[in-house]
């Protein structure tokens, strides 16, 4: 479709029309991801809502539609923050003050564009993904340590510090549990690593790599600062951490900055462990008339997979207490890195060895 | 190279932990507590003064403004103690009454307690389970005395009123379909005892609830096992009383040690912990709730059929009743009496203490044969536990400090007073 358009805009130079195009697909990815941030904060309040035997809000409608009770609450959020005033505080570093929220937020938007939707729906398919995506996640911590630091208050402050060190600590494991799918899969290519899975459920790598994939998505829930981990706005310890000093729009992009990050993490572990938008079922349902697309592989398997540890995030937030700031260092180093190492030499070893049913190339 | 200086942090009073209003100075290393300085006064409302210029019975309402969440049991030690001046007893069932409000009280207080120890260490859901036992109880308090909270329902001389013989009903409306109201009525039926029995016999389940979500839980053990220990002696030394003392391993609760109204003639355990941290404080108060919970079904079956009198018929200490106040002349002069000038109380002293839910709370009365109290002073159990602050926060993390702030089960109605 995108093809046709670039097509039919064919009296422009062509540079323009590239430039046009990826502006296109940007917007058709960040418009529908803005949208689920929005609605996953409603998700987040309603799941955990029913899960403490309340209801969650239920009060702003959209259009006035009595079914659709709760559904304008995003809305109605977003035009509160937006027209909240900013307040900087005395003594603090304007210009990185209001830096730090586009910082947390960009990286977290940049990352999804190696995120390989279905087949080759993608915006970019690089041969680097993987190295891509450890990047800008990473980069994401600049954001919270820039905030907690210009905000000159000691609660931020020690939010930002807490949150640096976390971070160091989970990107290791985490990269490691990427090393052992780049082996196994034998590419950084998202899209690659996809294919790599096909076959059944069985042959997704949350078999072969299971500790890796726990470790991976813990480590993702550790690094989006979510509950149990969310030691650097350790509500009841420092307030609200890094963003303590931060309000309106400027509070919101750290928001939507944390559930992108939250969408993209389940987004992640569904495409590295769980076969993105692979189909569970078996090959032959896919030839069915009609129902075949459903049942077959597609971007819904893709959204479903990463709906579900969407709500694992929420799950998680809803049953756990916090972990302590040491012993969150300690799970990641004295815990999850050893196991990652001995994982690795281990998958290294089956890919060497063409262990099967997984590993045998082709 | 500058020099390297230790961290304040300004802990509260708008602390989201704080409960009410402590305001912590914490001194740091980082984020280790070196030093602990408890701020209080922020609340202080000068009960003590206050009730020196009442009738005695008209200071029975700052009695559940001091621990706003054991409101009771702080009545319970203010009665006592007019009482003992007084040299009276209160009727055999209001002594039931009260012992039975005072256990609901304390299942009250350790399920906000709970909640509130879980949401210091990050888990919310348990908050809202407890919440959903307390309304209960809340009701309980509402249909007994009208309020939910500040319930003025201990008087001396036995309680204001026997129980209801019918427990309010939830309505329909536009939010509560007639299913709904159906289901919420379902356990309120019959009397207010039958209603408390039925919460007595499914409330051990929900504690097996917030069990399952916490007790085992690693997090919660690796945020509370070790984290502001007191060894039973130092323990004893900082006048630590209640579930403080007994987490350490001290057995000593005034319901077995000094039994008071009823106690005695009731079968219940008093659980102590071993090792003096936050988490056997934790098991020592999960417990108590479920003896609490035992005891409340005794006081149940006493109260069911033993029907009598709640308040002593001598209206130089109590009021008369309204109908006879209508037809009687003496009555009338009672009525205006008790509720202007009060009664007088023999000159002496009396220290009363119940085991309230925090610990030892008693009232030390001085009377010079007035209407009122001569002095008046409230032992707060919070206020030792509050003192050793520094002493059980040092050298450990800026989470622990909210963890051991939790495990005091501080209010500060009662502390600032």
């Amino acid at each position: 479709m995108i093809a046709q358009l670039a097509a039919q805009l064919s009296f422009l130079p062509a540079p323009l029309v590239a430039v046009l195009m990826i502006l296109l697909k940007i917007l058709i990815i960040v418009l529908p991801l803005m949208g689920c941030v929005a609605y996953t904060t409603l998700l987040e309040r309603k799941v955990i809502g029913y899960m403490q035997v309340r209801i969650g809000p239920n009060r702003v409608t959209l259009l006035g539609l009595d079914f659709l009770r709760g559904w304008g609450q995003p809305i109605a959020d977003a035009l509160k923050l937006m027209t909240k005033e900013i307040v900087i505080p005395d003594g603090a570093n304007r210009f990185l003050f209001l830096a730090a929220p586009v910082v947390a937020l960009a990286p977290a938007l940049a990352a999804w564009a190696v995120v390989p939707f279905g087949g080759e729906l993608t915006l970019t398919n690089i041969n680097a993904g993987l190295l891509y995506i450890l990047a800008l996640t990473s980069l994401g911590v600049y954001g919270i340590i820039i905030a907690g630091w210009a905000s000159n208050s000691k609660y931020a402050f020690l939010g930002a510090m807490r949150s640096a060190a976390q971070i160091v600590s989970y990107e290791i494991a985490m990269g490691f549990a990427l090393v052992g799918v780049l082996t196994a899969a034998g590419s950084l290519n998202l899209g690659a690593i996809v294919e790599a899975q096909r076959g059944s459920v069985l042959h997704w790598y949350w078999l072969p790599l299971f500790p890796l994939c726990l470790i991976y998505f813990i480590s993702g829930v550790a690094e989006t600062n979510r509950a149990p981990f969310d030691v650097s706005e350790g509500e009841s310890e420092i307030v609200a951490g890094f963003h303590v000093e931060y309000s309106g729009m400027a509070f919101a992009l750290f928001f939507l900055a944390e559930y992108a990050n939250m969408i993209l993490i389940s987004a992640l572990t569904a495409v590295l462990f769980f076969g993105g938008w692979l189909s569970p079922l078996p090959a032959f349902l896919s030839d069915l008339p009609v129902i075949g697309t459903l049942l077959g592989d597609g971007i819904h398997w893709f959204v479903f997979k990463t709906a579900f540890f969407l709500f694992c995030f929420l799950w998680f937030r809803a049953t756990f207490p916090r972990y302590r700031y040491d012993q969150i260092m300690r799970l990641g180093w004295k815990v999850f890195l050893p196991i990652t190492i001995v994982w690795i030499v281990l998958v290294g070893a089956a890919v060497v060895w063409q262990l099967p049913p997984w590993f045998t190339r082709p | 190279m500058p020099e390297i200086r230790n961290m304040t942090l300004n802990f509260g009073p708008q602390h989201p932990a704080a409960h009410g209003v402590l305001r912590l100075v914490l001194e740091m290393d980082g984020e280790v507590i070196e030093r602990a300085d408890p701020h209080i006064g922020l609340l202080h409302r000068g009960t003590e003064k206050l009730a020196e210029s009442k009738p005695f019975n008209q200071s029975i309402g700052y009695m559940d403004r001091l621990d706003y969440v054991s409101m009771m049991c702080n009545e319970h030690a203010y009665v006592m103690a007019i009482e003992r001046l007084l040299g009276v007893t209160p009727p055999l069932r209001a002594q039931y009454i009260r012992v039975m409000f005072d256990e609901i009280t304390r299942v009250l207080n350790h399920l906000m307690w709970l909640g509130a120890h879980g949401l210091d260490i990050g888990a919310m859901t348990v908050f809202l389970y407890c919440f959903r036992e307390r309304e209960d109880l809340m009701d309980c308090y509402e249909a007994v005395s009208g309020t939910r909270m500040h319930a003025t329902y201990y008087r001396p001389g036995g309680v204001y009123r026997d129980l209801p013989d019918r427990m309010p009903q939830y309505q329909a409306s536009k939010l509560r379909s007639d299913k709904m109201v159906r289901e919420l009525n379902a356990n309120r039926q019959g009397s207010m005892l039958d209603f408390i029995e039925d919460f007595a016999d499914r409330f051990p389940a929900c504690v097996d609830e917030y069990e399952t979500l916490l007790t085992d839980n690693r997090i919660w053990k690796q945020r509370t096992v070790d984290i502001g220990i007191v060894t039973p002696e130092r323990a004893q030394a900082l006048g630590f009383t209640g579930p403080m003392l007994r987490g350490s391993g001290v057995a000593w609760d005034l319901r077995k040690k000094q039994p008071y109204e009823v106690y005695h003639l009731l079968d219940f355990d008093i659980p102590i912990g071993v090792n003096g941290d936050c988490y056997d404080r934790y098991l020592v108060r999960i417990e108590e709730m479920r003896q609490s919970a035992r005891i409340i079904k005794q006081c149940v079956q006493w109260l069911r059929v033993n029907p009598g009198p709640v308040m002593l018929a001598d209206h130089k200490l109590t009021a008369p009743s309204r109908a006879d106040m209508k037809g009687d002349m003496e009555s009338l002069i009672h009525h205006f009496k008790h509720f202007t000038e009060g009664y007088c109380v023999p000159a002496g002293e009396a220290y009363a203490a119940v085991e309230h839910p925090k610990g030892e709370f008693g009232i030390y009365l001085v009377s010079d044969g007035a209407n009122k109290p001569y002095r008046l002073k409230a032992r707060a159990p919070g206020f030792p536990h509050l003192a050793a602050m520094n002493e059980l926060v040092q050298g450990h993390m800026l989470a622990d400090v909210v963890a051991i702030i939790g495990t005091m089960d501080i209010v500060f109605g009662e502390i600032d007073r």
